[in-house]
């Protein structure tokens, strides 16, 4: 069985709150309508097709577009081999989605670090907290409005932060030069 | 540094004794004994563990009694990234160690936040302990980690032992 064949049946039990499946390259993603189903979604999958392993949960900052969150559910298989991606959206204003951690038990950590990177909640899961950073840590680092040298914070007794001094820039490489010198990484200026 | 002194007893039976000063014996004692507190936090904890076996023996120089624990060490070795989160820990455990202590400042992360110019990172751990030698890599090579035990020895050598000494009491 395919991973295609196995998210045609996932689609086929929700009619339309799955949309079709999309195939890349031999990776087969299904986006989720409303974030507020998707433990309904992973309970079909865990139970009825077999996806008994939750890779990864990942969330995308799309910075400027609404709704602002993807979170992004990677799953697999042991029986069947096969991956399967569920994408859902979240707007910045509602900033929670439910958990599912009551289908696959890992999903524990993983969406504690959505919740201390990016700032997305998730109802009912049974510990909330940051894992990365430490608790009264003031912001998510990794939101796109967020610089990479960081900001000064200050929590007495646990830790502080400051700004990193960056000397002229994050040092990237520039895609699609001639050759190596073109592409090596050299200080990024503003494309304006 | 040996001042030539009369000395009332006969080398051929007694045995040889070397006449020096108090601050040059006890440098000579701290110097040849360092104790590594190791702050093996990331990737230099694998040269330091590589520098203390049998290859790259740190035993050379004494150093090879690495206390984990602090009030037994005489140097702190920060080998690795040092996190904000962290960094609270490794200033507690600097202060529990007793006088006369120093800090080897192992690899790039340690001396100044390495490639790690971000949000989380503390940009060198001289920012919260006083560092006294600095090695640069990433990572050092064990060799160059000796080449800092070396230079820290050398400075301890020159320290005036005695005037440091802090009195009972005080």
């Amino acid at each position: 069985m395919s991973a295609l064949e196995i998210a045609q049946q996932l689609k086929a039990k929700f009619a339309d709150l799955v949309s079709a499946p999309v195939e890349f390259r031999g990776e087969v993603t299904l986006k989720v309508a409303d974030a507020e189903r998707i433990p309904e979604v992973c309970a079909v999958a865990k139970n009825e097709l077999g996806f008994d392993y939750l890779v990864d949960i990942t969330s995308v900052d799309n910075y400027g577009e609404d709704p602002r969150f993807t979170i992004v559910y990677e799953l697999y298989g042991y029986g069947h081999c096969c991956h399967l991606r569920l994408k859902t959206d979240v707007s910045e204003e509602k900033s929670e989605l439910p958990t599912v951690t009551t289908v696959w038990r890992t999903a524990n950590w993983h969406e504690r670090e959505i919740y201390d990177m990016m700032g997305v909640r998730f109802r009912g899961h049974p510990d909330l907290r940051r894992i990365l950073m430490w608790e009264g840590y003031p912001y998510f680092p990794l939101r796109k409005d967020f610089p990479l040298s960081g900001k000064s914070s200050e929590v007495p007794d646990v830790a502080f932060t400051k700004t990193a001094p960056l000397e002229g820039g994050p040092f990237v490489t520039i895609a699609g030069g001639k050759d190596r010198t073109a592409r090596e990484p050299r200080v990024r200026l503003p494309e304006s | 540094m040996q001042t030539s002194t009369e000395v009332g007893y006969n080398s051929k039976i007694e045995g040889d004794v070397v006449v020096t000063r108090v601050d040059a014996a006890l440098n000579w004692f701290r110097k040849n004994s360092l104790w590594p507190m190791p702050m093996g936090l990331a990737c230099c904890a694998i040269e330091l563990m590589a520098a203390g076996a049998s290859r790259f023996d740190i035993a050379r120089f004494g150093a090879e009694v690495m206390r984990f624990s602090p009030r037994q060490s005489d140097v702190m070795i920060v080998a690795g990234t040092v996190t904000y989160k962290m960094a609270m820990a490794v200033k507690r455990i600097y202060d529990q160690m007793p006088e006369p202590k120093w800090v080897i400042a192992m690899g790039a992360c340690a001396s100044t936040g390495g490639m790690y110019r971000s949000y989380a990172v503390l940009q060198g751990v001289d920012r919260i302990l006083p560092v006294d030698v600095y090695v640069a890599g990433c990572p050092p090579r064990p060799e160059a980690l000796l080449d800092a035990l070396i230079k820290l020895q050398n400075k301890v050598a020159k320290e005036p032992a005695l005037a440091n000494q802090k009195k009972a009491g005080a």
